[in-house]
């Protein structure tokens, strides 16, 4: 087998995360992963108390020093930053150029990223230019104490499979990391490390991607929402009623993937296997038949309210509460009932609006 | 213009709303599901076709897996492709990203390479979606990634695309050659021509020049040690079941307005 660029015996004992930043913020899931591999190092240390592995941070930019100290307080013990003017934007030329040169330097064992678009381009490019094995949208990692050998979780198509995927003698041991997996830490500002300034000698000519054109919204993360109210094909497109639900609950609109596909809702709303795995207090799935692709996206839900006409529809197996019967007539019957009881749809209202529910929690 | 020559990467996968899970192993019943072009691949293959109709060209069709998906694969030829390249030996079984890259990118340069190189955008059946930028690097060529919309101008060895991202979009250039993976469902994949369905699907005769190659491992000059389960670093070390959560279960009954009741009481006795 041809060898990585660097060997497991010159590795040294870094788990670098990857710091996806745009505008100055930094990546939910950046966050996540400083979490985790600060829990999978801490029991690395512990196992072996000589055992002196470290998470560090990559972040690449142009002026984005500051984020250094989020990463730190977040769980990070040093950060290596490379800030050029060529780093403004991400392109994948200045970018994998410059994360390649910071992994040779550290010879990291473990290095991770979000299975984002940027974070999925930059890992498939270094892990062929690093000559390693990459495990793709994991959704799951753990460490083997006595080796270093990282495991990565891999749900397995269609099916309730899961693979567990390693590798021996290639470094890093990559892996991007599907968002919402894992929880970030509080900041803890007490927590204290290093920057370690990196030199990255980029040039203009080495850049062949041209920004032409670029609007981001601020897109909608499904994954911290209180409230999850999903629609699948049985709602036959009907989303504004769901919304109208979602917005009393204080809430956010998901689908499946048919309703996607079909135009109804934007992509960045899909639940599931190849969507959004997201946490709320309570999810409502209308109409979903309930295949393994859309239920492992509200595994992690609190509560589950499944609303079918089909008794056989297999997301009762995944639901606390389960009720049998149209949708159609029953969204429109649980509206009206919430804005009997005050719930209204608009926060500011008098009543019960989600607002104050809101702020009786903080 | 200078005409354009693609090459487009495509799966042969089972159909996913015919693989059934067993409910007692929860392991996946391919055998009794047909396959077809992995459906975001079809994506690819439009988005391809969409150029030649505007530019002309050549479009070969370029897959990886045993003999048997060659009856999958025409259907490409029927929807307007010129060629078909499958790539069949026991010696690349087993891929993983890294070796699957590899693979392709040989089989690529051993076409004399490609203005622009088509995927979708992930398999339905592994999703990982790493397989368009590393083919990429092995290529050394630039890439165009999600891509809802592009356009190619060969007189100056350009090509630009449209990708949604994070709740906007983005319009980037990239020189030619270069990689392009495009968003599932981003186009209306066209249905097969008819009128040369008969010669698409025409089966291979000895002696006679057909559209459809068969390469081997001694075909591609590929190091042993890149391909298959030789050259793929990660291994499955175990497989086991998705744990599935304990959910109650409990059936709520009555008219809709009872039903709404107890929904609201349980709303807010669990947000």
């Amino acid at each position: 087998m041809a060898a990585s660029l660097f060997p497991p015996n010159l590795e040294n004992k870094i788990l670098l995360v990857y710091l996806e930043q745009e505008q100055g913020q930094l990546e939910g899931v950046s966050l996540e992963l400083l979490a985790k591999g600060r829990e999978l190092v801490d029991q690395m240390n512990q196992f072996e108390s000589s055992s002196k592995w470290k998470v560090s941070g990559l972040l690449l930019g142009d002026q984005v020093e500051g984020l250094a100290t989020l990463a730190i307080a977040c769980g990070a013990d040093e950060i290596h930053l490379a800030e050029h003017p060529l780093l403004q934007n991400f392109t994948i030329e200045a970018y994998s150029r410059a994360a390649f040169q910071v992994v040779m330097e550290t010879r990291a064992g473990v290095f991770l990223l979000g299975a984002t678009p940027d974070g999925r381009d930059l890992a498939g490019r270094l892990a062929v230019r690093l000559r390693t094995g990459l495990n793709a949208d994991c959704t799951g990692l753990e460490m083997e104490a006595e080796n270093g050998i990282l495991v990565s979780e891999i749900s397995g198509f269609g099916g309730g499979v899961l693979a567990m995927i390693q590798m021996q003698q290639h470094r890093p041991q990559m892996a991007t990391v599907r968002p919402g997996v894992f929880s970030a830490l509080d900041p803890d500002p007490h927590r204290t490390g290093k920057v370690i300034q990196i030199e990255v000698d980029l040039t203009p000519e080495m850049v062949h991607t041209r920004l032409v054109e670029r609007s981001v919204g601020h897109g909608v993360d499904l994954r911290k929402v209180p409230v999850l109210v999903a629609g699948g094909r049985g709602m036959h497109g009907d989303f504004d009623t769901l919304r109208k639900l979602a917005q009393q609950l204080g809430g956010e609109v998901g689908a499946t993937r048919p309703p996607v596909d079909e135009g109804h809702i934007e992509r960045e709303r899909q639940i599931g296997q190849t969507g959004v795995v997201c946490s709320p207090r309570i999810a409502i799935c209308c109409g979903i038949s309930g295949a393994f692709h859309f239920v492992v996206g509200i595994e992690k839900a609190g509560n589950v309210i499944a609303i079918n006409s089909d008794p056989q529809a297999s997301i009762f197996e995944s639901a606390d509460y389960c009720v049998l019967g149209d949708v159609h007539q029953l969204i429109p019957a649980l509206i009206a009932e919430l804005e009997k009881q005050g719930w209204s749809a608009s926060s500011s209202d008098e009543g019960r609006g989600i607002a104050d529910r809101e702020a009786a929690y903080a | 213009m200078p005409e354009l020559c693609s090459v487009v990467c495509v799966k042969v996968v089972p159909k996913p709303e015919e693989v059934r899970v067993d409910p007692q192993t929860r392991l996946l019943d391919r055998l009794n599901a047909r396959s077809e072009i992995n459906p975001p691949d079809m994506n690819a293959l439009e988005m391809a076709l969409g150029l030649k109709d505007r530019y002309g060209g050549t479009i070969n069709l370029l897959s990886m897996g045993p003999v048997s998906f060659e009856p999958y694969l025409r259907v490409g030829l029927a929807m307007g492709c010129d060629h078909i390249y499958l790539l069949s030996d026991r010696a690349f079984a087993g891929a993983d990203t890294l070796a699957t890259t590899y693979t392709l990118a040989q089989a690529i340069h051993k076409l004399g390479g490609a203005d622009l190189v088509f995927c979708g955008e992930e398999s339905s059946d592994g999703a990982t979606g790493q397989v368009p930028s590393g083919l990429a690097e092995w290529l050394g060529i630039a890439q165009l990634t999600l891509l809802i919309e592009i356009d190619a101008d060969t007189e100056h060895g350009l090509a630009r695309g449209r990708r949604e991202i994070k709740g906007g979009y983005e319009i980037l250039e990239v020189p030619l050659p270069c990689v392009v993976s495009v968003k599932t469902a981003a186009n209306e994949p066209r249905f097969m021509d008819y009128r040369i369905k008969d010669w698409a699907f025409e089966p291979l005769a000895a002696g006679r020049p057909g559209r459809v190659t068969i390469w081997s491992a001694g075909d591609l000059d590929a190091d042993p040690q890149c391909i298959g389960l030789n050259g793929s670093p990660t291994w499955v070390s175990a497989l086991a079941q998705a744990p599935s959560r304990d959910r109650k279960h409990i059936f709520i009954e009555g008219s809709s307005a009872e039903i709404a009741v107890q929904l609201v009481k349980l709303i807010q006795d669990n947000l």
